[in-house]
């Protein structure tokens, strides 16, 4: 019944409705748009070096030939699925911690507690700047953990306030009383009660995770060459003197940047005054 | 009061301790200065490699700990040591601090000053036509990272001065050289408007989005109907009543945002030509130089732990019940 109620209101929400056709055309663009367009992300034509955009090439070309619409949907793709993963393993990582903090208590939420309090002095950004050298050589996925590794404390505070007070409810007494192990409580009975923070949560997630993606990867911090992710793209594309003489290096990635977290942001937005209609933030 | 706010200190001087450490240890156990020797014609011998990293303490041939323990003998003293060129990190680090708190505390001053007042405005003229402005463009701005902002802001200052036909907006480091007094003063300035509104503009965004629903929360209560009912002016009662009241969740949001405000703070640096602290850390990280990393660590998480700090000194102030219990 819920679910339905949910969803009418999730249809009827204009901002929802932008932000997952957002979504949807950036997905279809970054995955369809490969097989339309003329060249590979890995060709070079050494007849067209920083060619501005034209029939040939649709969005220019770089430096060294290389096509800036492959590129740019190439790095998309990495964008995307970094985001997507980010916001899954974060997300669940904070649910776990914070309902664990919450519902047994004690040493082991002190712990934990003192644990986020010391990954929040230092921003992660910092972290994982400091590791990235390890990175150079290494598979993407390893940057993947780190970004999930570092980016799940604040939820999982939140996590954690919310698990006290469920902590007390009738049904999860009840089934503490029946010998039911904590983890398992935490698991049927607190985590799916907080279904709707998490969704929200993982949502918002995404976007934050791309941006934190993006960011480390401008630094060469992130994603290392061959790869290319938006975050890269827009790096070789910015800097005064190349960003003023050749704009389309830096204009297209970064478009599709902002209309990616832009849509992301609506979805979250949307599916939070859906789910939760009570919240104001 | 006093007596919780001495205990909050002493656990930040114990928590920037370990946060400290922590940077350190990542840092000398991923980075390796060796590198920078690499490559060079003539190839330096291992031994002069050796003995110069040895004597910086960079060499990451020696144990981590051991390490470690020279390098916190050294920072209880006062002394960061020494970056992989020689060089003082001390000296190079009080050069930098200058730069950034200039552009971190003009940030947070303006960022958080306008986002309260923005968000409050809007929230008063709930549904008309600028607070729905308003709403939409902190919306779109909160979804364009510092490096697009930063870039974007250089693209529309270079139209600006192609326009004007003369360099009305500069954006490159942080003054001319080669002016004095006033001229210098005011060189300062043009060069500071780019970084601030590129640092800036997220932060206002931010905080305008949590005053509005705060103020929205507040404007409802029985306190501010009271306060206009005993003949407050309606500026006075929403000043005075509603807006303190509904400060204090975005003070308790400041130590939040401070984080992103420092991470914001590198790629302005970086992208404008600013040659302070986070540059430095994207810097040092490429040069492989620990110690200077790790000074910059400790920079970043004395900065976070101050800025809870003030943000619980302005709960406490801003609100009777904290002071009470």
């Amino acid at each position: 019944m819920r679910s339905k109620v949910v969803l009418r209101r999730l249809v009827k929400n204009k901002q929802t409705r932008y932000g997952l056709i957002g979504v949807l055309l950036l997905l279809i663009l970054a995955y369809v748009g490969p097989f339309v367009a003329p060249y590979d992300w890995s060709d070079k034509d050494f007849m067209a070096f920083m060619q501005p955009p034209g029939p040939d090439h649709w969005w220019g070309t770089t430096q060294t030939g290389g096509d800036v619409f492959a590129n740019t949907l190439r790095g998309l793709q990495k964008s995307l699925v970094i985001g997507f993963l980010v916001a899954l393993i974060s997300t669940g990582l904070a649910a776990l911690v914070g309902a664990a903090a919450g519902y047994f208590g004690g040493w082991v939420d002190r712990i934990l507690m003192w644990g986020v309090d010391l990954l929040l002095v230092l921003p992660s950004f910092l972290i994982i700047a400091i590791l990235s050298p390890r990175l150079k050589g290494g598979t993407w996925l390893l940057f993947v953990l780190l970004l999930a590794l570092f980016g799940w404390m604040i939820t999982s505070r939140v996590v954690r306030s919310m698990t006290l007070s469920l902590r007390e409810r009738e049904y999860v007494l009840a089934a503490r009383y029946m010998g039911i192990p904590g983890w398992r409580i935490i698991l049927r009975h607190v985590l799916p009660n907080l279904s709707s923070l998490l969704i929200i949560d993982a949502t918002l997630n995404v976007s934050g995770a791309i941006i934190g993606e993006t960011s480390l990867s401008f630094f060469g911090f992130g994603v290392q060459a061959p790869d290319v992710s938006l975050g890269t793209l827009i790096a070789d594309g910015s800097g005064p003197s190349t960003v003023i003489s050749y704009p389309w290096l830096f204009l297209f990635p970064a478009g599709l940047l902002v209309a990616l977290v832009l849509s992301v942001n609506l979805i979250g937005d949307g599916l939070r005054d859906a789910l939760d209609p009570g919240s104001t933030s | 009061m006093g007596k919780y706010l001495l205990r909050r200190l002493a656990i930040n001087v114990l928590l920037v301790a370990i946060a400290a450490s922590l940077a350190y240890l990542l840092a000398a156990s991923s980075l390796n200065p060796q590198v920078n020797f690499k490559g060079r014609n003539p190839p330096v011998p291992e031994a002069t490699i050796d003995k110069t990293l040895d004597q910086y303490n960079l060499n990451p041939k020696k144990p981590l700990l051991e390490r470690y323990g020279t390098w916190v003998s050294g920072v209880v003293k006062g002394d960061f040591g020494q970056t992989w060129e020689g060089d003082s990190v001390n000296e190079e680090m009080g050069r930098r601090v200058g730069v950034s708190l200039r552009l971190l505390l003009i940030g947070t001053i303006l960022g958080s000053g306008l986002g309260v007042l923005i968000g409050a405005f809007a929230a008063v003229r709930q549904y008309k036509l600028s607070d729905r402005v308003i709403g939409v463009s902190s919306f779109v701005i909160m979804a364009v990272p510092v490096f697009v902002m930063a870039t974007m802001l250089i693209l529309a200052a270079t139209g600006l001065n192609n326009a004007a036909g003369s360099k009305l907006i500069e954006f490159v480091g942080e003054y001319s050289p080669g002016l004095t007094g006033w001229d210098q003063f005011a060189n300062r300035l043009v060069h500071l408007i780019l970084p601030t509104i590129s640092l800036c503009l997220g932060q206002i965004a931010f905080y305008s989005r949590i005053q509005r629903n705060m103020m929205l929360d507040v404007l409802g209560q029985d306190f501010v109907r009271t306060a206009m009912a005993k003949g407050l002016r309606r500026r006075t009662a929403l000043f005075r009543h509603a807006l303190r009241t509904a400060l204090i969740p975005a003070a308790t949001y400041f130590a939040f945002a401070f984080g992103t405000l420092l991470t914001g703070a590198t790629f302005t640096e970086k992208i404008f030509g600013w040659h302070g602290m986070g540059a430095w850390l994207v810097d040092s990280i490429n040069q492989h130089d620990v110690n200077a990393v790790a000074a910059v660590s400790t920079f970043a998480a004395a900065c976070v732990l101050v800025a809870g700090f003030l943000s619980d000194l302005a709960v406490a102030a801003l609100d009777p019940r904290v002071r009470v219990s």
